[in-house]
């Protein structure tokens, strides 16, 4: 067929921009990975890599895994033991003295001194770097004097308006040695040290902070390599590494996906190692059993989901108390979260060490007719029970589910209130414009009693959503921090057995991760924190 | 001719500044505050929070918000999103691969389409006529999210001909998948466009004094009725071009690929305005040049479309 000038132009521009098209871009990588690397399903950061500014699992999979904090968590019990820390001694809970091991390296080869601790802790905590975890530093003295203010005029923040650049609570010793001084006695203080908040930071952090968070250098088992935003994190093991495990793999890349199922399916064709959580599509129906066979395991993870009262509705918590006994969690477990939950039979997750069993009771527990009894003592409520919850996760059908259960027990007219989105949701339970009931979810920041009491339900705290406020507890859990071992413990659960009476939220369950793995590797092991455990992971070759 | 486009080039500021006005608000106007989610349970530390109200402009009103944001979007900086990446390298990295997957779309479009059009339309009413219009209907009634796990279970997972996700590895051959399903809907449009554009093109006056010309048949098809024919073909592939230059939110989802929809998604799900501002942007641009290219190629095809 001839060809006429012009149409030869068009086939031929559509030919030339196939060929620059396969030519253009630098994100081919022929390289492939090496045979003792493992894939893991990544995704992407909602922070660069700092560790103050690490919330959410994405980056603090990855921190987690290039950093060694002082204390680590086994991965089994969730028992913090010493890592870089030789030891964590206190007389009074108040002023606590750290020494380090000596022979633990940055990445860049500059030794762990105390002075990498008190300095990071001292830019996290600076109201000037506006970091996202900088509460987690609100124990330490000297706290509130380097807040500073921002300008009202501009909304910049006001350089020198701190009182003081360092906390006043942390000294440094020697090389190897530093204190810390809290504003108030903390019995359980060592056991957050293992927080990703908590680690040290090399001098070079401090000439170029955002730098830093494109490649962060840590003192874990594992250097960065590389992040390519929306590709993935490369990360290799570090040679110098001091802790007792050395990871017998070469190296981790963690694939960044956006769409769970889109993980999954490589993961069926081998061509991913490792998802640690797996999607609510393949666990419908048992699914992955048949898919995996046995290659996938099962861990309790610190993530608890609860039912919070407004703090206006039904005051009477015997109505709250029906309320919860009303609800069928097993099997609602069952037939909507095809297992991937426990029930909930306290406050606290079965994933900390020193958890009681059954801290909720009788009010835990299904039982329809002591429910209805206990419901008709009460003046009742008038309204229907409004259920809010936000629509851009997986919550609508255990939200219609519980409101079933609680509308065919109690008939207390129930209704399921989407939000749709978690910033709209949460921005109407900060400002306390939500009545009724509405879902609050926790997800542990160390596995301490403390971490799920505290910040909950203690009168003010930052997350007690209800605005529960009660002596007893107040004093209680003030009594635990102050006390330490068996005392301590027992009056956090002291405390806890205290809320069943007044039943500020509602117990529901405990996530369980169910992840899977391919032919590729074997000892796949998760944390308490939902992360995998690379330092036991082998491959087969 | 250089009058024409100069005019559609400037045609393109008042619409690219009220697009941008129109998703800048839109965006910044959600309800609730996006930074009230990103710290669990707990609010956010309040210095945390002055900061990025104060990096993104919100404490300002929206006209005065907005016009800072045209004024560094003037000076080529798209701004940064959350974490911290300026949203221009963002851009620069997802779209090299939404161009080449945009690419191999159209190239099957190209070659499946438009080779299934002739076919039919030649023979119309024949067995391939037909087969061309039952197979080009069941593709249009199946959605694409359809087609595309369909496709990688069998192609990808249980054949493994094809590897089942994309990832970093966006090499032409990773692409063929994806570009097939992406291109799959088109295609069917494409093909039934050709055959009922040449069919009709085979009855006009001018191919019929071509034969009685003595004309061969393949000069007949292949330049006076091809040309004529491939007019509304061509609108239709480029306006699909500049479409699919937009991001395909869910062939890349199924597919893993690295490029502006999968951005987009992400960036609207986490509330990065700028980035999602910054992504819209030049989506518009490109869908605006795209589209002043395809009315410019009629000229070379037809020359009774003249520009002047």
């Amino acid at each position: 067929m001839p060809v006429s000038p012009r149409r030869s132009m068009v086939l031929g521009t559509v030919a030339v921009a196939l060929v620059l098209g396969a030519c253009g871009g630098d994100g081919d990588d022929e390289a492939g990975e090496s045979a003792n690397t493992v894939t893991v399903r990544g995704c992407n950061p909602q922070a660069a890599f700092v560790p103050a500014n690490s919330n959410e699992v994405c980056s603090g999979d990855i921190l987690d895994q290039v950093f060694s904090y002082l204390v680590r968590y086994d991965a089994e019990t969730g028992q913090p033991e010493n890592e870089i820390a030789a030891d964590i001694t206190s007389e009074d809970s108040k002023t606590w003295t750290i020494t380090l091991q000596d022979g633990w390296t940055f990445h860049d080869g500059s030794p762990v001194i105390a002075q990498s601790f008190v300095d990071a802790w001292n830019w996290a905590a600076f109201g000037g770097n506006a970091t996202l975890n900088s509460y987690f530093f609100e124990p330490i003295q000297g706290y509130a004097d380097v807040q500073g203010q921002f300008d009202e005029e501009t909304g910049e923040y006001t350089e020198g308006s701190a009182a003081a650049e360092t906390m006043s609570g942390l000294q440094v010793v020697d090389d190897l040695t530093f204190t810390v001084t809290l504003s108030q006695p903390e019995s359980q203080f060592p056991m957050r040290l293992g927080y990703t908040a908590f680690a040290p930071l090399p001098e070079s952090f401090y000439d170029d902070p955002e730098a830093y968070g494109q490649h962060p250098i840590g003192t874990g088992p594992f250097e960065f390599e590389s992040w390519e935003p929306n590709i993935d994190v490369r990360l290799a093991a570090y040679p110098d590494y001091n802790g007792e495990v050395k990871p017998s793999i070469d190296g981790a890349v963690y694939r960044i996906y956006e769409n769970d199922d889109a993980a999954y399916n490589d993961l069926q064709a081998n061509q991913l190692d490792i998802m640690p959580l797996l999607p609510t599509s393949a666990l419908a129906g048992d699914t992955y059993k048949i898919d995996l066979g046995d290659r996938f395991l099962r861990r309790e993870t610190g993530v608890f989901e609860t039912i919070t009262f407004a703090a206006a509705t039904a005051v009477d918590p015997r109505i709250r108390q029906a309320i919860s006994m009303s609800i069928n969690r097993q099997e609602i477990i069952d037939t909507i979260f095809a297992g991937a939950r426990v029930p909930a039979t306290g406050w606290v997750s079965p994933v900390v060490p020193e958890a009681q069993d059954d801290a909720c009771g009788v009010y835990c527990t299904y039982d329809p007719t002591a429910a209805q009894e206990l419901y008709a003592e009460t003046a009742g409520i008038e309204e229907p029970l409004e259920l809010t919850y936000n629509a851009d996760s997986d919550h609508k059908a255990w939200v219609d589910a519980v409101c079933n259960n609680i509308q065919t027990t109690l008939e207390i007219p129930c209704v399921g209130i989407p939000v749709v989105d978690l910033a709209t949701f949460r921005d109407l339970v900060t400002n306390r414009e939500l009545g009724g009931i509405f879902r609050t979810g926790w997800q542990m920041d160390y596995p301490s009693l403390e971490n799920f009491l505290v910040p909950i339900f203690a009168t003010g705290a930052s997350a007690n959503d209800g605005d529960f406020s009660n002596d007893d507890f107040d004093r209680l859990v003030g009594e635990a921090a102050a006390a330490t071992g068996e005392e301590g413990v027992a009056l956090y659960h002291e405390a806890e057995s205290l809320l069943a009476e007044f039943m500020p939220a509602i117990p529901l369950w405990h996530r369980v991760n169910i992840a899977g793995y391919s032919t590729h590797v074997e000892n796949v092991r998760l944390t308490v924190f939902q992360t995998v455990d690379l330092l036991s992971v082998t491959t087969t070759g | 001719m250089g009058r024409y486009v100069t005019r559609r080039l400037l045609q393109m500021i008042p619409v690219v500044i009220g697009t941008t006005f129109i998703i800048y608000a839109l965006v910044w106007a959600l309800p609730g505050d996006p930074f009230a989610g990103r710290c669990g349970a707990r609010p956010c530390p309040p210095a945390y929070v002055q900061a990025m109200t104060d990096k993104y402009n919100l404490d300002d009103p929206l006209p005065i918000a907005y016009v800072k944001y045209l004024g560094s979007l003037l000076q080529g900086d798209f701004g940064e999103t959350f974490q911290g990446l300026s949203v221009g390298e963002e851009l620069l990295r997802a779209y090299p691969t939404t161009v080449k997957l945009a690419l191999v779309a159209i190239a099957f479009e190209i070659l499946i389409g438009i080779g299934a059009g002739i076919l039919a339309g030649l023979r119309r009413g024949s067995f391939i006529d037909n087969l061309v219009l039952v197979s080009t209907l069941v593709v249009v009634s199946i959605p694409v999210f359809v087609i595309g796990s369909v496709l990688q279970l069998f192609l990808g997972m249980r054949w493994g001909i094809f590897p089942a996700t994309v990832g970093g590895d966006a090499s032409l051959y990773n692409l063929i998948l994806p570009g097939f399903v992406l291109a799959s809907l088109s295609l069917a449009y494409v093909a039934r466009l050709t055959r009922t554009s040449l069919a009709e093109n085979r009855r006009a006056d001018y191919v019929r004094t071509a034969i009685a010309k003595g004309l061969p048949q393949r000069r007949v098809i292949g330049i006076h009725t091809m040309r004529n024919s491939l007019i509304p073909v061509i609108t239709f592939i480029g306006a699909d071009f500049g479409a699919l230059l937009g991001g395909a939110i869910v062939t890349e989802g199924i597919f893993n690929v690295p490029g502006v929809g999968n951005l987009i998604f992400r960036s609207i799900t986490t509330r990065d305005g700028v980035m999602v501002t910054g992504a819209v942007t030049v989506l518009v641009l490109v869908f605006l040049l795209v589209n002043l290219l395809v009315d410019l190629i009629y000229g070379w095809l037809d020359p009774r479309i003249s520009h002047g």
